[in-house]
Parts: structure tokens; sequence; C-alpha cells
């Protein structure tokens, strides 16, 4: 995948109407508004799940919509934070928070790590290069002892929240879930609406103009590379306490393929695109599900639909007809 | 008096309907791998044979009324958790059945436990399911891996096979395998003379396969699984290790692996099964009925479908026997320990108080191509491995419900 795949989405001359300065503000608003009322009509526990993955998807797409980096090596920080969430709160007894905590740390040090590795090459030399120690880091969860092998981490204790709020009960449980997804969605809005934001722009625009301007890219990119894999790993870690187990599924490259699909289906580069992407492919996962090897078929339909038809992504195509920013 | 009889039959009607409140509703949830790597040995022959049993049963409990759903869990455990939680809440599933996939099988077992359903394992293999994992809501039906170890090992060494060489996919399930095994062997008075470890997933086998040609051992045992058990055995056909009066032996292998090699190339391969179809008349025709329920022409039920149909039929009799009420996941499954199991294809037997079912197992041998005389005909019954010996004593499993 070329960088041309990450084409800002062009804002032309935009009529100054209320909606259209507020769009983005109206749809958060919708958007929260339709996660509270959700889990009265839909199972709880999909959309705790789908929200863990939704977030992950955005903070891929931090990496690739804002920066132009083409990770393939994601599940790396995903699945190792949800191995050590998991493990901490079985094992070592920590409360939820901790263990999420844990998992958080966990994106963010394997982010430093393997990001200053990747970030001094380009294209699809810093693809692989994030491929590769992805893959490296499976075959060490496969055979470490801690992580169970094939048989994963199971029977992972929910506990309690700050020792109090008891969150085996599911509602409890789904408001944690939103809270921490809400959070890091707004952090990631923030980030990319910052004077640093910008310049993650420019260099994704033109990185060689954005170094003459005086700035370290390297250094950008690197802040970058592990802001999204700490909240990668955010995600990771609050799905292991959300479905009670951590397993190899989250660290194999074939989840690495499946966020790049989430961001693609939505929208690269825009700030709701894969929620709704994220949203779309789980959905199609599980609705999915009695009609068996289909539902890879089918996701490569919509692929390969989505990379003929509407380049940018669901909400892309969506903001660029309505000339609005999403 | 058109009046009166039509509320006499309204009477009538009604007073039927309180006879029937005893009706007893059942409701089974299929999960299984339908589209992968397991497809073959669980997958739509599962449903299949859950299909068979409901069957069976209705025809002498027509007052119990069974409803059958079917789901793929894509060898993912999270997709497995999320439809069994699904199926317990939502759809109100009582039991769910087979799920090969150690893994799945792990997180469905505690999701079982947590909200006090059934789970019948046929599909996965990992003993640690009636071992230290094991809870009051799991029955393990069909084998697990330490039978397989046990089974393989034991008759191999009695029937001369004395000294092993392994062939050990490098990762936790083939490690604890080949630890399995290799006690076993050692316990027997065999020798294990070498072992290899091999990088999981591996293509070409020829170092590894010479290695253990070299060795001269008379045993070469396969601690691996799926495509790389595969792999080997047709590797192993090149060298021509079989030819060359080395024994190879199968560790995880099913009949449906057996069927997919074709004899030519799985031919002298020792392997362990609880089940086998051509082996009495009883199986025989359970297989015709499974063929035609199933619809796939040229394939054989394996040991894990005969378990998903020997599993569900137990639970119906318990079920019947408990009556109508408030499903109990614990009740049903002590009411299922109580009761000695029955059905036509795997006889009388028993449920241990782990959650273990207890039934003998078979050691086979493949057929060379000629001596196959129709088509399925695929091994040699070599050795009977008793039913109080087949399984891993009570007392060594570290199941904490026996030790207490």
């Amino acid at each position: 995948m070329e960088q041309r795949v990450a084409e800002p989405i062009a804002t032309p001359e935009v009529q100054p109407t209320v909606w259209r300065t507020q769009s983005a503000t109206i749809l958060f608003v919708v958007m929260v508004v339709g996660l509270i009322v959700a889990p009265f009509f839909t199972y709880p526990l999909f959309l705790m799940q789908a929200m863990c993955f939704a977030l992950f998807a955005c903070a891929f797409n931090l990496l690739i919509g804002y920066v132009g980096l083409l990770s393939f090596g994601h599940a790396l920080y995903f699945g190792w934070a949800s191995y050590l969430s998991a493990y901490s709160a079985k094992a070592w007894g920590f409360t939820p928070e901790l263990a999420i905590l844990t998992g958080t740390a966990t994106g963010a040090v394997l982010g430093l790590l393997a990001g200053s590795l990747a970030i001094r090459r380009q294209g699809i030399y810093f693809a692989m290069i994030t491929l590769a120690l992805a893959q490296m880091m499976f075959f060490f969860a496969l055979q470490a002892k801690f992580t169970g092998g094939e048989d994963g981490i199971q029977a992972v204790p929910r506990g309690h929240l700050f020792g109090l709020i008891d969150l085996s009960k599911e509602m409890n449980m789904y408001i944690v879930v939103l809270v921490i997804f809400l959070a890091g969605f707004l952090f990631i809005y923030r980030i990319i609406h910052s004077p640093f934001g910008e310049v993650l722009k420019a260099i994704r625009e033109n990185e060689t103009r954005a170094i003459s301007l005086g700035y370290k890219t390297d250094r950008y990119k690197l802040v970058a590379f592990v802001l999204s894999a700490t909240l990668a790993g955010a995600a990771g870690g609050t799905k292991a306490i959300v479905l009670q187990l951590a397993s190899l599924t989250d660290v194999n490259w074939p989840m690495s393929g499946e966020v790049v699909l989430m961001t693609l289906v939505g929208g690269l580069g825009t700030i709701f695109g894969p929620v709704l992407g994220s949203f779309i492919i789980l959905v199609m996962q599980y609705k999915l599900a009695a009609v068996g090897e289909w539902v890879l078929v089918i996701q490569g339909v919509i692929f390969v639909a989505c990379v003929l038809l509407f380049r940018r992504g669901i909400v892309g195509e969506l903001a660029n007809k309505l000339k609005i920013r999403l | 008096m058109k009046k009166t009889l039509g509320l006499a039959a309204l009477a009538a009607v009604l007073a039927c309907s309180t006879a029937y409140a005893q009706q007893v509703n059942v409701k089974i949830g299929v999960l299984s791998d339908m589209s992968s790597l397991y497809a073959d040995i669980g997958g739509p022959g599962s449903v299949a044979a859950a299909k068979l049993a409901v069957a069976d049963f209705q025809k002498t409990n027509p007052n119990v009324k069974v409803e059958l759903i079917s789901g793929d869990h894509q060898n993912k455990p999270d997709v497995g958790s999320q439809v069994a939680n699904q199926w317990f809440d939502v759809d109100k599933v009582d039991v769910i059945v087979d799920v090969p996939n150690s893994g799945v099988a792990l997180a469905v077992s505690e999701i079982a436990r947590a909200k006090n359903k059934l789970f019948i394992v046929s599909g996965a293999a990992a003993s640690t399911l009636t071992g230290a994992k094991c809870n009051p809501n799991t029955v393990h039906w069909t084998y697990d891996t330490w039978m397989l170890a046990n089974g393989t090992g034991k008759a191999m060494v009695k029937t001369g096979g004395d000294t092993w060489f392994f062939l050990t996919a490098d990762y936790a399930f083939g490690h604890a395998l080949e630890a399995d095994t290799t006690g076993v062997v050692e316990k027997n008075g065999g020798k294990v003379v070498g072992k290899v470890r091999v990088p999981l997933n591996t293509n070409d086998f020829s170092s590894f396969l010479l290695q253990a040609q070299s060795s001269k051992a008379k045993v070469i045992g396969l601690a691996n699984a799926g495509g790389d058990t595969i792999n080997s055995i047709k590797q192993s056909a090149e060298f021509g290790i079989v030819k060359g009066g080395q024994k190879l032996a199968g560790l995880l292998v099913f009949s449906s692996d057996v069927n997919a090699l074709g004899l030519p190339t799985a031919q002298g391969l020792s392997l362990t099964e609880t089940w086998y179809w051509d082996m009495n008349d009883a199986n025989r025709a359970w297989t015709k009925r499974w063929n035609a329920e199933r619809n796939a022409a040229g394939k054989y039920p394996t040991m894990i479908h005969a378990g998903v149909y020997s599993g569900i039929l137990h639970y119906l009799k318990a079920r019947a026997a408990l009556g109508a009420g408030e499903f109990d996941g614990k009740a049903v499954t002590d009411k299922m320990k109580s009761m000695p199991t029955d059905d036509v294809l795997f006889g009388k037997g028993t449920i241990r108080p782990d959650g273990r079912k207890i039934h003998p197992a078979y050691l086979f041998e493949v057929k060379a191509p000629s001596e196959s005389k129709h088509p399925g005909d695929f091994y040699t019954l070599k050795a009977t491995i008793p039913a109080d010996e087949a399984f891993r004593p009570l007392k060594e499993g570290g199941c904490p419900m026996v030790s207490g």
C-alpha cells in the first residue's frame, strides 16, 4: 500500500452553516447517545467487544490516517496488552483498572521498542519491519509458559473497579468500557487537532518539506507510533477483562490485517471511520457465523469493493459528498 | 347445543394442554469449527450426529421437545466465548456440545460454569478439562491427550515397539504430548532413544525424518497435530520409513485424516481412537444414517461425531429423568454422572466425578491398500485398552472437585 491511500479528504469551500461547522460535534453526540441506548436493544457483551475493537482501529488510524505510516503488526500491542492485562488480573490479583493500565503500559513499551526500529525505514520496509517484529512476538507468545500457548489464559476475574464496583454485573462493565472508549476517542481527536497533529499531517503530506521546515520528523513519528501502540494496548487490556480471556488470536497476524480492513471500510483518516468500520466487521463476523467459510469470502469481497468503489471508506465518502469534515 | 359442544371442545383442549405442561423443552447448541482445519473431524458432521441423537431420543420420548442450533467459532476463543455467552443468555440454550480446539473449549467450559449451564466436550483434546481446570458443569466425552498418549504408547511397547524417537511440534501442546507419551513408554519398559523439536507449520521435514531414520528406533512418535501431522506422514511415506521397518505412531490422528491422506500414504501408521465406524454392525448401520443426514459422499464419521451423538443422547435421558422445571446445570450434570451410559455406539460406560466419560480405547494400524476390501476400510485392530485403563486415573488429574 502506498502513501497515496492516505490521501487527505479534500475540504472544499464550506458554507458556514451551523450543521456543517459543527458536524463532528453533532455526530459525536449521536454516537454517544447511540452507545448509551444500545445495550437495551443489543447484547451488551457484543457492544463492549465492538468498542474495544473500535478503539483499536482508531489507534491504528492515528498512525496510518494522520501520519501515513502503515503498521502491519498492530496485533503485537493489542495482543500482548491483553495477555499482560489478563495475567496480572488472574495471577497477581490486580484490580481491573490496574490490569488495564498494565496492558496499556505494555503497549507503550512494546511500541517504543518496535517503533524506534521501524520508523527508520519507510513505505513497504516500514510495514515489513512491524510485521516481522509482531511475528517474533507471536512465536514468543506461542512458546512462553505464562500465556498458556494455544490454550490461552482463561477465567480472568473481572473483579471490582477500585475495589468497590462489581464488574461481573454486565451494565457496570459496559459503563467502564464506554468511558474508556470515549476517553480514548477524545484523546485521539485532541491529538489530531493539536499543533502536534498538524505537524503529523504535514509529515504525511510531504516529509521532506517538513524536514526542511526544521521539524525532526523521526521524533514526531516515534511519538505518534508510541501513542498509537499505547491506545491499542488500552483496547487489548480492556478486551481481556471484558471477555475474561486472552488468546493467540489477538497476537496473530490476521488480527493485524483485520484492523486494516476495519479502518479501510470505515474511512482512512476520518475520526469516525474506524468506529463504524469495526462495528461493521464485527457484526459480519457474528451474524454470518452460521454460514461458515463464507465469512472470509464476504470480507474479501467487501475489501475489494471498498478499494475499487469507495476508496475513502464509508465515512470518508459521506464526508466528501456533504463537503464536511468527519 | 352447538355452544355447549364448543365449550366442551375448549375444555378438552385446555385439559390436554395442562396434561402437556409436563412437556420438557430442551435447546442444544452445537458449537464447532465449520469452515477451517477441524471442520472434517467435527463441524457439519457433528450437527448431523446431533440430529440423529435427537431423532432417536424422540422416538421413545415424544414429550421432550428438542431444538437444535449450530454455530461456527472460527477457531477464535473470543468468537467462541461471544457465541456461547449469547446462546446461554439470549437464545436460552441449556447445553453446548462439541467444540474442537482446546483454547475455545476451555473458554466455553468456564462460561458454562459461571452461568450454571452444561458443556459436553467431544471435539477438544485437552486433558486439563477434567484435570486442573475441571468444573461441575463440564463433561468430557470422547477422548483426551492423556488417553491418546497412554493408548498408543502402552500398546505399541507391548506389541514390540520398545524404542522410540519423537518428532515434536515445538510448542506447549507438542511438548505435553511428548512428555506424556515418554512417561508411558518408559513405565512399560520401553526406551526413548532420541527426539527432535520441529518448528510449528514446517513444510520440509526431510532433515528431521533423516534423524529419525538413522536413530534406528522401532517407533517414530509424531507429537504434532493438524497440518504438521499430515505433512510429516506424507514425507515419511516418501522416505520409505514404514517400508524400512520402522513404525509410525500418530499421537493425534483421526480417521478423516487417514481418509484424506489415502491408504498408500498412511499405511502402517499406528493410532488410537475410541470409536471406528467399521468395527461392528451397529456402527456401520449408524454410519449409513449419518451419511444420509450429512449428505456428503466419501466421508466417514470420526469418533468425535460418535461422541456428539452419544453425549447428547445421554444428556436427553438425564433431562427426561429430571422432568420439567428450571434448568440447573449442576443438577443435570450430577444426574448424568449418576446414571450409567448406554448407547449403540460406545456401549455401556460411566461418567466419573471429574466429568470424564469412561469407555475402552483401541489401537489401530492403517491397512495397506491391498488389504483394504471396501471404501473406508482403513484399520486393523491391534489392541484393545479396557475402559479402566484407557483414561487417566481419577487421582492423578489434579481436579479440585475430586481431591476436595
